[in-house]
Parts: C-alpha cells; sequence; structure tokens
C-alpha cells in the first residue's frame, strides 16, 4: 500500500503543503496553514525544514489512546479516520502519537488526522521534485518505491 | 463575501499611542488590486510633497494583497511603501519569506505606521490583540538578535517578525527592514523610516488564514495550467530547473557573458575571475540546500555556510546574485567566502548588501583616483581589500568617521566630496544602480533604470536576456521592450506575489487574471491587467512629479556614457542621444508627453480623473509637476 512519506532533507521549508491542504479540507475554502494536518518544523537558523504528518503506522498508538473509539483505519487508503461525532477534544490521541503529526484544533474542538485526501494527497502533488535531485520532500508511494529514490548528497 | 482580502486596514498612531482598525476602501481594491498599486494609492492620498521622508507626518504603509497567503504561487510578498528618504520619491520596497501571509491571516490588508513614538517601540500583531510595546532594551541590537529576543518575548517562535538594525536606528539610506533573518526589504532606505518613528520591530502572529473565493477552480488551474508551466521549464528565459538549481547567482553566468556585470564600480561589464564566484562556484563552496518562501515551487533561495577559511561556519539565506556582484566584481573581490561573511555582516547591521556594496565601491574606486586619501578613510581602501571593504561596511552602519557621510547613500557622498566623483557615482534619482551596468552592452538596463519609480531599479524590468534578440549597441526596440516587462510585472505587484515565481516560468497577465478572479470573486480579465499597469505607472510618476520630479532627474551618471575598452562592446557606447531617443519613445507609449507628464486625457481614461485633477491644479498654480 502507498503511504505518504517524507524526506526532510528536500524540504525546502515553502509550506505549499499546509497552504494546500488546509484549503482543501476547509469547507468555505479558508487558506490556514495553522490548521493544516500537515505541518512543517522549522529551524531558521540551522537552515532545517521538517515535514511532520500522519505516516500511517501499522500499529496506531492514537487508535489505542482514544477513549471514545472515533478512530479507526481506513481499508482502502490506511489513512486514520477521524468519527467527528464521536471525538469530544480530550486530545489524548495528540499526546500519544510519537512524531506530533496529530494537529488538534482548539475552535472546532476536535483533531485533525491526514485523510491522504482519500488516495490522492494534495501535499504531495504541489510538492515539486527539485530537479537536481530528482525527487521531492513529499511522496506518495510505497516504502519500497520510496527506498529507492535519489536522495541529497551531504555536503 | 470578497475573497483573499481581509477586509481591514490597521492603523498605529504611534505619536498618541493609537491603534484603530478601518475597513479597506473597495473600491480602490477593485482599481488598483493590492500592494504597491493600492499602497502608492494610500501614499498619493495621505502623504503630501511637502512631508519630509524621516518626518513623523510620513507614513508607513506596510502591503499585502488579494492572493498573499493563498496557494497562488509566490504569494508570499509583502510591499512597504513609503516616501523615500533616499530619493524623495515613492518607494516599494518587497520581501519573501511568511511574514505577508501571516499578516494576511491576522486578518490585515494593510498596517499603516503614522507618527513617531517617543521612545524606541515594537509592535505585537496577534490577531485582533495589537501592542505597542517598549523595545529600549532592544536598541542597538543587531538584527538576529533583535528577532530572538522578539520571538521569545512574544512565546511563540511561529510568530514571524520585520526587524531594523544599527544602521535604520542611525538613519541610514541604506537601511533595510528585515524579516525571518534572510529576507530583506532592502532597497530606498525603508529601514531609516522605521527608525525615524522609533520602531525596531513588528511581530505577527496569525491564525485566521485567508478565504478563496472559489477554492476548487483555483486548485484546478494550479493543477491543469501553472504547474504544466512550470514542467515547461519557463521557455527562453529559462530555465525553471536552473533556477531552483542555482538561484538568483545564475544570472551571474548570463551578466557577465554579455558584458553587463559590474566590475570595479562599473567600470568594466566582465570579471575575469568570475568563475570564482559565479553560479556553479555558488552551489559548489557554500551552499547547505534550497529553501522556499510561502507557496513557491521556484525555491531560489539558498541556505548557505562557509565551510572553510577565516570566515567558516558563518550562514546566512543568500547570497543572491545581486550580493555576489556588488561585493565580488563590484569590488574586485573574487572570495565566495568574504562575499558569504560581508552578506552576513549587512544582514545583521541592517544595510542593503547592494546599495552598501555600490557605496563601497565608489569609495574603492576615489582612493585609487587620489579623491579620497587614507587620511580621508582612516586606511588604505583599493579595489580587492576586504579588510577595507569590512572596515567601510561597519563605519556605515554606525556612521563612524567617512561612513557617516557614506551611509546617505552615493549620491550624497559624491555630492560632498566632488572633484568629479559624481560622474562615477553610479546611481539614478538617488538610488544606488543594482548589479547591472547600462552601456554599450545594454541600453535597456539604462532605460529600466531611468524609468524605474524609485530609482534605479532591476525589478521593474529586466531585460537581461530579451534584449539579446534586439539589434545591439542601439536604442532600437527598448522603449517597447522595457515597458512590456514593466507592465508584465505590475499585476503580481499588486497581487502581491514575487516576480521571479511567476515570470521565470512565463505566467501572463491571463493566469494573474484567472487566478486573482477565482481568489477573490471580482472577475478580472487579462485586458483589465494591462490597464491595471498602466494606471499603476502612471498614478506612481504622478506621486513623483507632486514630489518634484523633473525629466532632468532621469539621468545617468557620465560613467555610462563612456566608451567601453573591453568585453562584447569594445569600441562601442551608449549615448545621450540613444538615451533622450528612448525616453522619448518610452513616454509616449505611457501616454505621457516629453516632460514625462501623463496627459489629462490618458489619466481619465486609467479612470484616474482625482489624479488628473491634482496635478493640473498644480501647474496652474506653478507648484511645479513637471511643468
Amino acid at each position: 500500500m502507498k503511504k505518504l512519506m517524507t524526506d526532510a532533507e528536500l524540504c525546502t521549508g515553502c509550506r505549499y503543503c499546509e497552504a494546500v491542504c488546509s484549503m482543501t479540507h476547509n469547507r468555505a475554502g479558508t487558506c490556514n496553514p495553522r490548521k493544516a494536518r500537515i505541518q512543517v518544523r522549522s529551524e531558521p537558523r540551522d537552515g532545517r525544514d521538517t515535514p511532520v504528518v500522519c505516516c500511517q503506522c501499522a500499529a496506531p498508538a492514537c487508535i489505542d489512546a482514544c477513549p471514545v473509539g472515533a478512530l479507526s483505519t481506513d481499508d482502502s487508503t490506511g489513512a486514520m479516520r477521524v468519527d467527528q461525532e464521536q471525538c469530544t477534544g480530550c486530545f489524548a490521541c495528540v499526546e500519544a502519537c510519537m512524531f506530533g503529526a496529530i494537529v488538534p484544533d482548539a475552535d472546532a474542538q476536535v483533531v485533525a488526522i491526514c485523510d491522504l485526501c482519500g488516495g490522492d494527497p494534495m501535499c504531495a502533488k504541489f510538492c515539486r521534485a527539485l530537479p537536481h535531485i530528482g525527487a521531492s520532500a513529499l511522496a506518495y508511494m510505497t516504502p519500497a518505491e520510496f527506498g529507492k529514490r535519489p536522495r541529497r548528497q551531504v555536503g | 463575501m470578497l475573497g483573499g482580502y481581509a477586509g481591514k486596514v490597521l492603523r498605529i498612531d504611534l505619536t498618541h499611542r493609537r491603534v484603530q482598525t478601518e475597513k479597506l476602501d473597495e473600491s480602490a481594491a477593485r482599481r488598483f488590486i493590492g500592494g504597491r498599486g493600492l499602497g502608492g494609492y494610500y501614499l498619493w492620498n495621505e502623504v503630501g510633497p511637502e512631508v519630509a521622508p524621516l518626518s513623523p507626518a510620513n507614513k508607513v504603509f506596510m502591503c499585502v494583497g488579494p492572493v498573499t497567503g493563498t496557494p497562488v504561487p509566490g504569494g508570499n510578498r509583502h510591499v512597504i511603501v513609503t516616501r523615500s528618504p533616499q530619493t524623495g520619491l515613492y518607494l516599494d520596497s518587497y520581501a519573501g519569506g511568511h511574514f505577508g501571509p501571516e499578516l494576511k491571516f491576522a486578518g490585515y490588508d494593510m498596517v499603516v505606521l503614522e507618527g513617531r513614538a517617543s521612545t524606541p517601540v515594537y509592535l505585537w500583531i496577534d490577531d485582533d490583540r495589537v501592542e505597542i510595546r517598549d523595545a529600549t532594551h532592544l536598541w542597538g541590537k543587531e538584527t538576529w538578535d533583535t528577532e530572538e529576543a522578539v520571538l521569545e518575548e512574544v512565546g511563540d517562535s511561529s510568530a514571524k517578525v520585520s526587524v531594523i538594525g544599527p544602521a535604520g536606528e542611525r538613519l541610514s539610506n541604506l537601511a533595510i527592514v528585515q524579516n525571518e533573518y534572510y529576507h530583506q526589504a532592502g532597497r530606498g532606505g525603508p529601514g531609516a523610516v522605521f527608525g525615524s518613528k522609533n520602531v525596531k520591530a513588528m511581530a505577527v502572529r496569525g491564525t485566521r488564514g485567508v478565504k478563496i473565493a472559489d477554492a476548487k477552480r483555483l486548485t484546478e488551474y494550479l493543477i491543469s495550467k501553472v504547474a504544466p508551466a512550470f514542467e515547461a521549464g519557463g521557455g527562453k528565459l529559462g530555465a525553471v530547473a536552473d533556477r531552483i538549481k542555482f538561484g538568483t547567482p545564475l544570472t551571474l553566468n548570463i551578466t557577465h557573458s554579455v558584458g553587463i556585470l559590474p566590475t570595479q564600480n562599473f567600470q568594466h561589464g566582465q570579471f575575469s575571475r568570475y568563475q570564482e564566484i559565479d553560479a556553479h562556484a555558488f552551489r559548489r563552496k557554500v551552499v547547505v540546500n534550497d529553501k522556499g518562501c510561502y507557496a513557491c515551487n521556484l525555491c531560489c533561495a539558498k541556505f548557505s555556510r562557509n565551510r572553510v577559511g577565516a570566515y567558516q561556519g558563518e550562514a546566512i539565506g543568500g547570497p543572491e546574485y545581486e550580493t555576489l556582484a556588488m561585493f565580488g566584481s563590484n569590488l574586485d573581490i573574487d572570495s565566495m567566502e568574504y562575499i558569504v561573511h560581508a552578506n552576513a555582516l549587512c544582514d545583521r547591521l541592517g544595510l542593503d548588501t547592494v546599495g552598501t556594496g555600490n557605496v563601497i565601491g565608489w569609495v574603492m574606486e576615489c582612493y585609487e583616483k587620489g579623491i579620497l586619501t587614507k587620511s580621508d578613510i582612516g586606511f588604505p581602501a583599493p579595489f580587492g581589500d576586504l579588510e577595507a571593504s569590512d572596515r567601510l561596511l561597519h563605519m556605515i552602519a554606525y556612521r563612524e568617521g567617512i561612513g557617516d557621510l557614506l551611509a546617505n547613500g552615493v549620491r550624497a557622498a559624491a555630492q560632498e566630496i566632488g572633484r568629479g566623483s559624481e560622474d562615477f557615482a553610479m546611481q539614478v534619482k538617488g538610488l544606488e544602480f543594482p548589479a547591472y551596468r547600462p552601456g554599450s552592452c545594454s541600453p535597456g538596463f539604462a532605460l529600466a533604470y531611468l524609468i524605474a519609480d524609485r530609482g534605479a531599479c532591476h525589478r521593474r524590468g529586466w531585460p537581461a536576456i530579451a534584449e539579446q534578440d534586439l539589434p545591439r549597441f542601439s536604442h532600437e526596440g527598448r522603449a517597447k521592450l522595457v515597458k512590456s516587462l514593466y507592465d508584465q510585472r505590475i499585476p503580481w505587484h499588486c497581487g502581491v506575489c514575487c516576480d521571479i515565481a511567476v515570470i521565470v516560468p512565463n505566467l501572463s497577465h491571463t493566469d494573474a487574471a484567472a487566478m486573482f478572479s477565482y481568489v477573490t470573486g471580482w472577475d478580472f480579465t487579462a485586458e483589465e491587467m494591462g490597464v491595471l499597469a498602466d494606471r499603476v505607472a502612471s498614478l506612481l510618476q504622478a506621486y513623483n512629479l507632486r514630489c518634484g520630479l523633473t525629466r532632468e532627474w532621469s539621468s545617468l551618471p557620465a560613467r555610462s556614457y563612456s566608451q567601453d575598452t573591453d568585453g562584447p562592446g569594445a569600441g562601442n557606447r551608449l549615448t545621450p542621444e540613444m538615451v533622450a531617443t528612448m525616453l522619448d519613445e518610452y513616454y509616449a507609449l505611457r501616454g505621457w508627453d516629453s516632460r514625462g507628464v501623463p496627459t489629462r486625457q490618458r489619466l481619465q481614461e486609467l479612470g484616474l480623473d482625482e489624479v488628473a485633477a491634482e496635478l493640473e491644479g498644480r501647474a496652474i498654480s506653478g507648484k511645479g509637476c513637471g511643468r
């Protein structure tokens, strides 16, 4: 199955992923990177940007942590599903996720987790490959395909 | 509800420490879009010719536009519009990064700074909550230290901060406003205007986002039209892939090859050791990785670090082409590591690398010609002297010794020193030349500098490549070319998008109209974008005329007319007659008379009746305006 894979070495920190993610998932079409389900963590003085997003773990700690059973895995894509009716906004999953990939939405009182846009993630679509490397920071592909991708030479 | 716009203008009266919000003037937004257009219109209405640039009556219009913060490519710019202390004319100074989007997400289309705080302050704009905070303890700090301190105080490292450095505090005409460490509104002295208002920094946190009127169609357009334009590689201007890999330093290879790379204060157009500082050397020697401003696939920004030598470990965003040329070939310096160091120093002290490199080049030439001596400067300052460059840079930032004069820019310095040094003070209207040498090899850049509203500027029209298709050493076709390049950029400068992000992949007025429409919900057409370009150009010309601009101000230093002794233009020269012809042609294409004054009819066609009325009134009362 394809997964949303990240290579922080290639992340430029442009936050295109956050922009299109938030716009796609907001019913009113509001673009608000702070509410995106993918988040880029930036350390500008080190020139480092790291995309953080649900990586569809095999044994999701978030599901185990949810006291009301609001989380499940989508059979066809492997993405996390949040039952918004069930979610009480306790944010136990936010704490449980060891990657920090779940975004608490204080306004909506629920959590937002990457749903892979139903199998065609917009973030990966807008994360263009760096031509001199031949790969982009985000890729929607199988781990086997991802392992064969070009990487940035260090130095 | 209108998309794209936040619908609000934030006014901060520093004198009375009052904060107010007002509704955005929507009909003005429809006419001028945002950014430089709308900012220019507010400036026209609120800052008259009697207002001295560094007086409390001058205002700062910190503008974004409807597509800032949206996924429209390059929609990351904010622009500082004000009356420039360096030129005395209209100024717009842009910066990328994420500050502009953050301002939009906080709910503002524009922040207006008015008056003058009695003691140093910084502003904390946290959505609706706006505070004017004491900055006494920050005054005197370098920019990076200031930014870190402010982030610490507001308690959220995801806030975005704009700051000035020691140069801005000392009201230098070369002073920048810098955001997120590596992004600078660099030219024309915006940092001095901040300094004159006692504003050390502005921090913003926006949590609201921006509404897109038709997000679905915008997304479709980005996928079906914009992405293929990137894939196509950008046609002749070339080189989407090369721009991504090499960033703006790619330009150095272009300017060297066509003979317009400033070398030894613009005496020559080629640098024999250019391979030490060109795009390939840049990538090989100092680049760590590729960076992009908000919502940009072109990621021309680079994070660089010195790996060897005396400056080992120093890291910056950049250096951009302009810095490589102005601190490299222009000073006869071939050390990539030194250029990174000088760039870091300028950034930390709050100086524009373009203007500062230009001024230092002028000092070095003055020294070599005996116009300035060791005792005038305090040390020998021949071309190629790294230590002299470093010391001058410090002296300019802190106004020490001759630095006090140099901080006012090359025009002011040459006027004071005289003795023929004006002939090689490379500026137009007071703004130092950036890194393109106008002359026989590029009459196009001569015109681009002369007609740019903020003085010698390369970003209004960039004929470096397109001019190569025109007859060489001739003025032919330049007026039309420069106007079309200028007009191509205006909608993006109003949007506000980075022009590199959209021009390199060849996005057109049609693309701007489509995306602006999907974002706002208004129906723009490509034709309207063309009219917008003429409208904004004429408005800004009118503003400058009202400030006293005459055709005579649009002149080049004598050096630009000297015969080339080497390079591709050897034996050729640009002549005053060629320049006069280009200006005549350009004015005519704009619908301006031979003095550069927009005709009443033209202004009315462009929907600028009030501007026409005021220009005419001033002409009748004899208050200038070119008449």
